[in-house]
């Protein structure tokens, strides 16, 4: 799937996203599993809230990371990566 | 990035029990063929965490980091408690998993669960067919587990079902993973039989042939071809058929806690077999001490236990030697290298077990079925014939 600026995602049901203080990362928890994220995967999945649109969050992340080179792909990579693994669901 | 089950590359800087398991009774009105709980079990039955207990281990545990956590036993819903522990491992933050049979599962208390935060239920089923669900767990279950999976469905919850494969139904694969689609099921576990506990003394009757493994999986493949994303479907390969061991629990006190019914700290359901080993218990020094400083838990980290073939082998750090309880179990040595591993000198066990395993006169054998009667004939020392093979003895 072909990630669009306009498409907006949530984290997907029965799944939960959180910050793991213990491991200093956030995690996605599901049945039978669990993933431990980077740091940059944290930032993206932390703006997926099922009311940013891809848009949105690649500008938030602009903002906030300035000095980073090709964060756009970086960013819609992630999100693509994140939909394939059935993490996040697409609402619209 | 540390995952499990999802097929991604796992690797972990430093040890925190990730999962926490918490086996919160061996009371069950099941009485399964191939069930791992430990054989000596009725002795466990009389002396249980009470409610109080099991809340501080679930603070504790979440101290040292788990998130995941596992209700299970025998059968969880014996205990009239789980409602509060459920409610504790929500405002704790724990993703919640209730493993059950089914049995004791009502509306109020599935209502109470779900209100209460419980994450997930997982339930067992067993065969497509009320005669072998019925035989291989020595109850009449069947009709009652339709019911149940109906109602975990209508709460909304994802469904996840576990079969364990053995020789009485792998012939239904088919027709399971048919059932699994019918019920809704999002995830299926095919667990085949691993060879611990009850499983262990029964395992003539219950070990497949490989070409039946084989064929299973072949059908499972097709099967998650047609329905794609829509339902995860595992398939656990028994590691008897394969060349190399399993990475046992993904390593000794890596990522995994079990906390017993009667409070005993182990780093794998079966660990209490081996021998020499004193295992802490969370009435003595508390969860943190288990699992940082208590010898047990650090026995088997790292790789300054292994003996030769494993302490030189390139593949070391791949499967760290195999099972502990497994070796022990079959080779009487708990340090040596899992049996399963055609590099181990102990292989010719695993080879004679399958060849046993196609023997028509032990695999006409009675089976002992897991239950209170049997479990204190084991520790009585009165069904010692029967375990004669291994160094299970309680």
């Amino acid at each position: 799937m072909t990630i669009l600026h306009t498409d907006i995602f949530k984290i997907a049901s029965h799944h939960r996203f959180q910050w793991e203080e213990a491991q200093q990362s956030h995690v996605i928890l599901f049945p039978e599993g669990m993933v431990k994220l980077n740091g940059s995967a944290g930032e993206v999945l932390s703006l997926v809230d099922g009311k940013n649109s891809v848009d949105i969050i690649v500008t938030t992340l602009k903002q906030k990371f300035k000095d980073v080179k090709d964060l756009e792909t970086d960013i819609l990579s992630m999100i693509k990566f994140a939909h394939d693994k059935a993490w996040i669901e697409k609402i619209n | 990035m540390v995952t499990q089950n999802n097929g991604v590359a796992a690797s972990v800087t430093h040890t925190q029990p990730l999962w926490l398991l918490a086996e919160i009774t061996y009371r069950c009105p099941l009485h399964c063929a191939f069930c791992y709980n430990p054989t000596d079990y009725d002795k466990h039955t009389q002396n249980e965490l009470s409610t109080e207990q099991w809340m501080n281990v679930l603070r504790d545990a979440r101290k040292l980091g788990a998130l995941q956590l596992g209700i299970s036993g025998g059968e969880p819903l014996l205990r009239d408690d789980i409602e509060e522990i459920v409610v504790e491992a929500k405002k704790l933050g724990y993703y919640s998993n209730l493993i059950t049979s089914g049995v004791g599962l009502t509306e109020k208390r599935i209502q109470a669960f779900k209100e209460g935060g419980l994450d997930h239920i997982q339930l067992s089923m067993h065969d497509i067919t009320e005669e072998i669900n019925n035989f291989i767990t020595n109850t009449k279950t069947f009709e009652l587990k339709k019911k149940v999976a109906a109602m975990i469905k209508n709460h909304g919850y994802p469904m996840v079902l576990n079969v364990v494969i053995h020789r009485y139904n792998i012939g239904h694969i088919k027709e399971i993973l048919d059932m699994a689609e019918a019920l809704g099921a999002d995830y299926l576990e095919l667990a085949n039989t691993q060879y611990y506990g009850w499983s262990l003394i029964n395992r003539n009757q219950l070990m497949p042939t490989k070409e039946q493994i084989d064929h299973a999986e072949k059908v499972t493949n097709e099967f998650r071809e047609k329905v794609g994303s829509k339902m995860k479907v595992f398939f656990v390969v028994p590691d008897y058929f394969s060349d190399r061991p399993k990475k046992c629990m993904n390593g000794w006190g890596e990522v995994f806690m079990i906390v017993t019914a009667n409070g005993d700290v182990l780093p794998c359901h079966s660990a209490r077999v081996l021998p020499n080993i004193e295992f802490p218990n969370v009435r003595d020094k508390g969860l943190m001490w288990a699992w940082q400083d208590s010898p047990a838990f650090n026995r088997y980290r790292g790789d300054s236990w292994m003996k030769e073939p494993c302490r030189t082998c390139p593949e070391k750090e791949k499967d760290l030697g195999g099972c502990r309880c497994q070796a022990f179990l079959l080779s009487g040595d708990a340090e040596s290298a899992d049996p399963v591993c055609s590099l181990s000198p102990n292989h010719p066990i695993i080879e004679k077990a399958i060849e046993d395993a196609k023997n028509p006169t032990l695999q006409a054998q009675p089976i002992l079925f897991r239950n209170d009667k049997n479990s204190k004939k084991i520790l009585s020392g009165e069904a010692k014939d029967l375990i004669k093979d291994f160094h299970a003895v309680p």
